[in-house]
């Protein structure tokens, strides 16, 4: 008797540490929310209810200016580092060359180094090849870093992958851009895309690598907020973020979802 | 011989884009990283060619030192705090219905992808002097002067934390599920105390997820230049903040190049110590 008194008193002290950790990493981002609905301009205390940011985000033209830059360089950095990093995976996967050891290695470097030094030896590359600081240095850097993600994602969908099914294609005389385009692409399709969307979602919060690949008039989201958090965040960035985040929250949630009904389906 | 030429054409169709690009916008800027360390700096930023020591030696003074060891040290105070704080999370969560882990997993993939930079805004003006979290302890009596959670080493601290502790619960809850419950059910048979089977049983086969976790903490919390730089104090706090002001602020590129080589250097030492130790480098990615 006292011992499952003991064993439940235990467990809801397990729950309340779950609860108390997930607090944790949540103050912030319901303050967020709170305080898009905020009437005050200043963060500091709540003074009333209003919608008035929600309606009055998108005159701010210069945030509008940072988050139109953000998506650009989102979808093209995802688009170019999905094409070179899927194409790459399976080619590393499929072939032996010189020098493929030292791509190998290569591709976790941006994953492991602090992101800092990618970006100040980026910065140093582009000076000296002259290039000019702008959306397209952004591309470049964060095409860097996101490739590596999407080949270990992909890469781990090869690891399942039946060889057969590819040279029983090219016997039927399929030629290597249809067997790639009609056998392979379709299996490794989770692979791709998991790997797309980390790199959107890495690329749409990046800062370090941002900061240090920008040039004037090519601001990004992230920047735009750091900036202003030196100054005092307007409630605007508030009703934005909110925006941003209930998307992101209903896109993980629509996939945990989908995954939770495999698992009941599982037990059942 | 024309289909040995078309195979020839695929794999160098496919293998071509993506070495060439990890050997120009990866190897390439750290190779040039290195040589710029060794190089005078010019006047305007930027660098003039030459080779010297001067930008290591430089790295010798005592401010610089001090810097280094100060990051090291805060880093690694992170790390323990970080694997203290998710260690029980994991391990509880793992013995949860597969229902509840992945909602609660769920939970902690959330955070990873609302902005960074808002959060940290956020917990500062939780934190001030006339934040929520001052005002709550003040009203509860605990304290009667507001502490100073925000703009000092303490700041930095819970910034780090709150930013990385995902990066911590990740691997460890992978290798805390994977732990075979028969093998804590023999141990406790054979006469073990609940104790003694988590020191013995359950701390080594979860060793990987507890390196994993660190490193993947440990090594970017020295870079992380933006977060001490907006909730840490006036003193520099991070390997980060050095270089960053080095290559912005006061324009001497060879020198911040070497104390990028040394972060480097120290990244490096740190994989290869994870290696020795058994740690395998895809579980890094945080998939």
């Amino acid at each position: 008797m006292i011992k499952q008194k003991k064993k439940k008193t235990v467990g809801a002290l397990r729950n309340l540490y779950i609860m108390l950790l997930i607090l944790f990493l949540y103050v912030p981002i319901a303050m967020v929310v709170l305080f898009s609905f905020n009437t005050s301009e200043m963060n500091i205390v709540f003074e009333g209810f209003t919608l008035k940011w929600y309606g009055s985000f998108y005159e701010n033209r210069t945030l509008m200016e940072s988050l139109e830059n953000t998506l650009i360089i989102a979808v093209a950095s995802t688009f170019i580092s999905v094409v070179i990093g899927t194409i790459g995976a399976v080619g590393l996967g499929k072939y032996d060359f010189f020098g493929k050891k030292m791509v190998d290695a290569l591709l976790y470097v941006p994953i492991v180094i602090p992101e800092i030094v990618l970006g100040v030896a980026l910065l140093s590359l582009f000076t000296l090849m002259d290039l000019y600081m702008g959306l397209g240095t952004m591309i470049l850097g964060h095409v860097t870093f996101c490739i590596p993600f999407v080949v270990i994602s992909v890469r781990a969908r090869l690891a399942g992958f039946d060889k057969s099914l590819e040279e029983a294609s090219m016997d039927l005389g399929g030629n290597h851009l249809a067997t790639f385009c009609n056998v392979t692409l379709p299996l490794i399709m989770p692979g791709v895309v998991s790997g797309a969307m980390l790199s959107m979602s890495l690329s749409l919060d990046d800062i370090v690598i941002s900061f240090f690949c920008s040039g004037p008039g090519s601001t990004t989201l992230p920047l735009k907020i750091l900036d202003m958090v030196k100054h005092g965040v307007s409630p605007e960035v508030n009703a934005l973020s909110s925006i941003i985040t209930f998307i992101i929250i209903i896109c993980i949630s629509l996939d945990a979802g989908a995954q939770l009904k495999k698992v009941k389906l599982g037990t059942i | 011989m024309k289909k040995k030429f078309k195979s020839n054409l695929a794999k160098f169709a496919m293998i071509t884009p993506i070495s060439l690009w990890m050997y120009i916008m990866v190897a390439l800027p750290f190779l040039y990283i290195i040589l710029i360390s060794f190089m005078h700096p010019g006047t305007y930023g930027g660098v003039e060619l030459g080779v010297t020591l001067d930008n290591y030696k430089e790295l010798l003074n005592p401010l610089y030192l001090v810097t280094f060891g100060r990051s090291i040290v805060m880093s690694t105070a992170v790390t323990c705090v970080c694997l203290l704080l998710a260690y029980p999370f994991c391990y509880f969560v793992a013995k949860k219905n597969d229902i509840q882990k992945k909602i609660l997993m769920s939970c902690i993939m959330i955070t990873f992808c609302v902005s960074m930079i808002i959060r940290l805004f956020m917990w500062i003006n939780l934190l001030r002097s006339e934040g929520a979290v001052n005002h709550f302890f003040i009203n509860i009596g605990w304290i009667q002067v507001p502490l100073k959670l925000v703009y000092s080493n303490m700041g930095a601290m819970i910034g780090l934390i709150y930013m990385l502790l995902p990066f911590m619960i990740l691997p460890l809850f992978n290798s805390i599920e994977k732990i075979d419950y028969t093998i804590l059910e023999a141990a406790c048979d054979l006469g073990a105390k609940p104790f003694q089977s988590f020191i013995n049983i359950t701390i080594p086969l979860t060793k990987p997820g507890i390196f994993a976790g660190s490193v993947m903490v440990f090594i970017p919390s020295m870079g992380l230049y933006f977060v001490t730089d907006l909730m840490g104090g006036s003193k520099t706090l991070v390997i980060g903040n050095l270089i960053k002001n080095q290559f912005i602020t006061a324009r001497n590129w060879p020198l911040g190049a070497a104390m990028s080589v040394i972060l480097m250097l120290i990244t490096y030492l740190l994989l290869k110590a994870y290696q020795m130790a058994g740690g395998s480098m895809d579980d890094l990615s945080g998939m």
